[in-house]
């Protein structure tokens, strides 16, 4: 007797088109509906750890910078505990640990404030190196795409991460570590985004 | 208790590859190289819980919730709802639902649209929700219309609602577009053809629903959406929850 397999199928995705902002972003959009817009805030008043600015661009093919992307950040707070049921451990009151950032519709610059993460556990036995998941969402591109920014000056924990150590090109390791600089007294951590071509951003299937 | 296992690894022949040149903005912003394939770790199992602080009732009217007072979008008023699943068939619920759209006349209340057809003054066109414990969501709207967009000299988008979920976990994230049955502009649409599944593009259509139609007030559309299911862990001998 044949045996029905009665799973259903994930939708699927499309872009998120040229006006994602309306939607998502509305106040960016250039109107005011909401009392209150998601993903501003990503650590709450509480959260330990390091203080810290993230930013970059995000670049097409030709090198051109890409000035209708949105970007969601998703990360542990410094202890390496995520904000969710099975996110391994407390998190600080009002810490979200999500974030949602569009990118400067002039120069394509986009930033977020947020602290360093900690290290997070890992498969097995492993520890993950410290990072934050970025998911990255544009007209032209299909599906979003996932990446994971880890930072430059985390040398001893990036040599033994996990994923980084998954992709077999060593160089293109590089592209997935943030550049550390130092601004009016803090820490910035750039990070550039090549969807495409010389130096391409390592993207993740998650 | 069961710990809760790994997602099911997403099935990309029905999802829209990367580069899809008929879409033409996709050449220049689709990666060369492959993706890399990671197993869920903690990173990907987990991801951002919201709740009802976070938004208001009236969020999803978006009928109203743009409107002057005593005023109201114009337009053919519709009730978009359905339920969020997973691949398992199960309800999610309290998962975040934001949807975007044009107005009735296919314009969008954004400064980058320089359509002809005119912004309805009453009509904001976005709006959020969660789901109910049963992974039920509704909005209210008026259906959006048709646009022009600069792809090839002649292309027009079908009616479309911009959809936004979260699910549980970060991996389950996904952002769609709902059509509505009988478009004809459908099939001509280069992104929606983007994929080439034909039963995965009539999963993006949503179903006249004469059954939660309102008489004498509003018409209604059913669109349900299926996110990642996801593997129940081995328990000793046991295969439990799938």
């Amino acid at each position: 007797m044949p045996q029905k397999l009665d799973y259903l199928a994930e939708t699927p995705s499309q872009t998120a088109g040229p006006y994602v902002h309306i939607g998502l972003a509305p106040g960016a959009a250039g109107f005011d509906i909401y009392r209150q817009e998601l993903g501003w805030d990503i650590t709450g008043p509480h959260a330990k750890g390091e203080r810290i600015r993230v930013e970059g661009i995000v670049m097409d093919g030709t090198g051109s910078p890409v000035k209708d992307v949105m970007l969601e950040v998703w990360q542990a707070n410094a202890d390496g505990h995520y904000a969710h049921p099975e996110g391994g451990g407390n998190v600080e009151d009002g810490f979200r640990g999500w974030g949602r950032v569009i990118t400067d519709f002039e120069t394509g610059e986009w930033g977020f404030d947020t602290v360093k993460p900690g290290p997070t556990v890992g498969r097995g036995a492993s520890q993950q190196a410290p990072h934050l998941n970025l998911w990255i969402v544009a007209r032209g591109i299909n599906i979003g795409l996932n990446t994971r920014l880890y930072f430059e000056d985390e040398p001893e924990a990036n040599a033994k991460d996990p994923v980084l150590n998954l992709i077999e090109w060593e160089r293109r390791r590089a592209t997935l570590l943030a550049k550390k600089t130092e601004r009016d007294d803090k820490t910035v951590y750039r990070f550039d985004i090549k969807l495409q071509g010389e130096d391409e951003t390592v993207f993740f299937d998650v | 208790m069961l710990k809760p296992g790994e997602f099911y690894q997403r099935n990309r022949e029905r999802h829209p590859p990367a580069l899809t040149r008929d879409y033409k903005t996709s050449v220049s912003r689709s990666p060369q190289y492959s993706l890399i394939s990671l197993q869920n770790s903690v990173s990907e199992t987990t991801g951002p819980v919201f709740g009802h602080n976070d938004l208001d009732p009236m969020d999803r009217d978006l009928i109203y919730n743009y409107a002057q007072p005593g005023e109201s979008a114009i337009g053919e008023r519709i009730i978009l709802h359905g339920r969020i699943l997973d691949e398992n068939a199960r309800p999610i619920p309290n998962t975040l639902v934001e949807i975007w759209q044009a107005n009735a006349g296919g314009r969008y209340r954004h400064k980058k649209d320089t359509y002809l057809a005119p912004i309805d003054p009453n009509f904001g066109g976005c709006g959020r929700t969660l789901t109910d414990e049963n992974g039920y969501y509704y909005f209210r709207t008026v259906k959006p219309g048709a646009y022009p967009w600069r792809n090839w000299v002649n292309n027009w988008r079908p009616a479309h609602i911009h959809m936004s979920i979260f699910g549980t976990a970060f991996c389950q994230r996904l952002i769609t577009q709902c059509y509505f049955e009988g478009d004809p502009l459908i099939p001509e649409c280069p992104i929606v053809k983007t994929i080439l599944d034909p039963g995965a593009i009539e999963q993006l259509i949503a179903k006249l629903d004469m059954n939660a139609t309102i008489p004498l007030d509003t018409i209604a559309y059913k669109f349900d959406v299926i996110l990642r299911g996801r593997r129940s862990t081995l328990f000793e001998n046991r295969l439990e929850g799938n």
